[in-house]
């Protein structure tokens, strides 16, 4: 058997514990398709895999138990996949036929957002898919998600961009009542960032999320939503053996083209300032962003972003997390 | 009389009102809704008639032109008081029969309910028209057939909307905003027969302090959460707060403002030492019910409630007070 490794694997194939199978990963961008699909994936694991299917975290399907020279067939028969889930979406693919070009970046997930989710700021599903066509195909290592509030149920957080839902409440004075529905809410549930005076709530700016929750609460509509949408984007967040931490807040109250633009401009910085001898010339953005420094990130992702009114940038990042190499503070054999 | 004429000329109409009148009609105010990407349909000020939302129910009552969520009723300094000056407009409003008569439940409430008139009230009403909404269909939760509401000849003009409006107008006073547009027709508004939801009213006869005791309550008070939203979309709940404002640089200056309450909200009840009659949601419930289709009517001779299902459509635990209605009426029996 010759199998270049290196080709099926950007090919969203991999090589797995069993010789001779690989298994497929099928990209849903923004973690919404229809049903048809399913026919497709059924009819993959049924033929050439082991008629079982993996629901991955990023909200793909990992079809395993698949025979190496069955990928140029499998190939053919996802086209319908990639023509709907990807070319429909504006993405740029150019062999319908040929599978996946790329797997470095990953599908971008999305929680179920604002189509179902009465807590959700806007449609995730939509954005995700906006930035996959923005970004996909790419070789380089970068994992985004899409949350509609900062609940993160799908764990932006974990992410190298992570993009929360943001939403201005525009308070109306004179249709409050004083019920304190929204104070006592935000003082229990998020940051307390409403207090009463004179009957009327006053909102602290700076304590505020952008969550939304007072506006839910509100029975008379005294809180209602400036229907333009914010984001706040959190970076750096991951998982992983060398110091995994949570995403820490880069911008607040950011339109949908500065978040599109910031990822993209990251893959210059990541051209820029990979260490080439990475080992199979993968290195993960957030270890290339620990290397060359906040500052200089910060230069390349901002760059030609004209930042809204209301936007907010991160001066400083202290980022967090933990280290399992304890000798990295510690040696015992120094002084 | 009745005119037919199409919209542009209606809105010359309009124009012309708005010279003498405000015009309030149920509007859209897009993507500010309680929900991302959703809108808010309630009250506000209309230029064009296409401004007007007449395929969903407003959200909110019309009783917010006349009985404002928060009203100054005075300023004070140490010396003297002065009320806020009178608008000098007088008011149209669109609106559905089941509204109208809720406006006959506040004139009861805040102008035959004893010797004294509401004089806040009292000046904004004076000046109000209604402009009423053919309603045939009727939407989801509504039940005004029920109630009795569905019909009325309490307005000043009268309007269906198709390909054109027909507007029977009653109200000499508006006659020469017409003058010149629309051809004479023959038209008197029909009024739905049938809603979807109907409802058994109870003999209140047979209604005592027992029914207190009643289970049906005890669900209410696992299910509702106190939030106010069925009292603050009602069109007759008309209870209200006093509020005194004293300005933080000068505390001996300041105003008196009247600002809404409900009686399923905290405080509602609160008296000086923290004593509250009703802390149990439940009996919230009971004694909202008691006063839409018991004690109101026992004062005033007809239910105060007029079914236009606002306080269903609202309510975010899916609590139904049509069904609670019912319930009693299956306890008690049946209004003859």
């Amino acid at each position: 058997m010759d199998i270049n490794t290196k080709k099926i694997k950007k090919n969203a194939y991999r090589v797995t514990k069993e010789r001779g199978k690989t298994a497929l990963r099928i990209r849903v961008p923004g973690g919404h398709l229809e049903v048809k699909y399913f026919d497709i994936i059924k009819e993959i694991a049924e033929k050439f895999g082991d008629g079982s299917v993996h629901i991955t975290i990023r909200q793909g399907f990992e079809v395993p138990g698949i025979d190496f020279d069955k990928i140029p067939k499998i190939n053919r028969m996802i086209a319908p996949i990639i023509q709907g889930l990807e070319l429909d979406y504006g993405v740029n693919i150019e062999e319908v036929e040929q599978g996946y070009p790329a797997a470095g970046t990953r599908n971008v997930s999305a929680c179920i957002g604002n189509k179902v989710c009465p807590f959700a700021n806007y449609n995730t599903t939509d954005l995700a898919i906006k930035i996959e066509k923005s970004i996909f195909p790419n070789d380089r290592h970068v994992k985004i998600a899409c949350t509609g509030c900062p609940n993160d149920c799908i764990k932006a957080h974990m992410q190298d961009f992570g993009i929360i839902g943001q939403v201005e409440p525009v308070y109306d004075a004179s249709r409050c009542v004083g019920c304190e529905a929204c104070v006592k809410n935000c003082k229990k549930r998020v940051t307390g960032a409403l207090r009463m005076e004179n009957y009327k709530v006053k909102r602290d700016e700076d304590r505020c999320l952008g969550c939304g929750e007072c506006i839910l609460k509100c029975p008379t509509g005294a809180w209602s939503r400036n229907p333009e949408k914010f984001f706040r984007v959190v970076i750096m967040g991951r998982t992983g053996k060398r110091n995994p931490r949570l995403a820490e807040t880069f911008l607040e109250w950011v339109d949908e083209a500065t978040v599109i633009k910031i990822i993209q401009n990251t893959y210059d910085f990541i051209e820029s300032y990979i260490d080439k001898e990475a080992p199979g010339g993968k290195e993960h953005i957030g270890y290339i962003v620990d290397r060359a420094g906040y500052y200089t990130f910060k230069e390349y992702a901002l760059k030609d972003v004209t930042l809204g009114p209301k936007a907010k940038v991160a001066q400083y990042i202290d980022f967090g997390g933990y280290k399992y190499e304890r000798n990295v503070y510690f040696d015992k054999n120094s002084k | 009389m009745a005119l037919q004429l199409s919209y542009e000329a209606f809105n010359k109409v309009l124009q012309e009102l708005k010279n003498e009148y405000k015009i309030y009609a149920p509007i859209r105010l897009q993507g500010t809704g309680r929900f991302s990407d959703t809108d808010v349909v309630r009250y506000g000020e209309i230029n064009r008639i296409e401004e007007m939302v007449i395929d969903e129910k407003a959200h909110f009552s019309p009783k917010e032109i006349l009985f404002p969520i928060t009203q100054t009723l005075f300023y004070y300094t140490s010396e003297e008081y002065q009320e806020p000056k009178e608008e000098d407009k007088k008011i149209i409003i669109f609106l559905r029969p089941c509204d109208i008569h809720g406006v006959m439940r506040l004139d009861q409430v805040f102008l035959k309910n004893g010797s004294l008139q509401d004089v806040y009230y009292e000046r904004l009403r004076e000046k109000v028209k209604f402009f009423m909404i053919e309603c045939t269909e009727g939407f989801d939760n509504c039940f005004c057939v029920s109630m009795g509401t569905n019909q009325t000849e309490s307005y000043s003009a009268a309007i269906r909307f198709g390909e054109e409006l027909i507007i029977d107008f009653k109200d000499e006073e508006l006659s020469p905003a017409f003058e010149g547009f629309g051809k004479t027709v023959d038209f008197s508004p029909e009024f739905i027969q049938k809603n979807k939801v109907e409802v058994r009213l109870p003999d209140t006869e047979n209604i005592d302090n027992s029914l207190f005791e009643q289970d049906m309550w005890k669900e209410y008070s696992q299910r509702c959460i106190a939030c106010g939203r069925c009292n603050f979309v009602c069109m007759t709940c008309s209870c209200w707060t006093m509020q005194d404002i004293a300005y933080e640089d000068n505390p001996n200056n300041g105003e008196r403002r009247r600002v809404w309450a409900g009686c399923h909200v905290d405080g509602f009840t609160d008296m000086a030492g923290g004593h509250g009659f009703r802390k149990n949601y439940g009996d919230r419930m009971r004694y909202k019910t008691m006063h839409k289709i018991y004690d109101f009517k026992k004062r005033n001779g007809y239910h105060m409630c007029v079914g236009c299902g606002r306080c269903d459509d609202a309510c975010p635990e899916y609590i139904s007070f049509s069904n609670c209605i019912n319930k009693v009426t299956q306890i008690v029996g049946e209004e003859q």
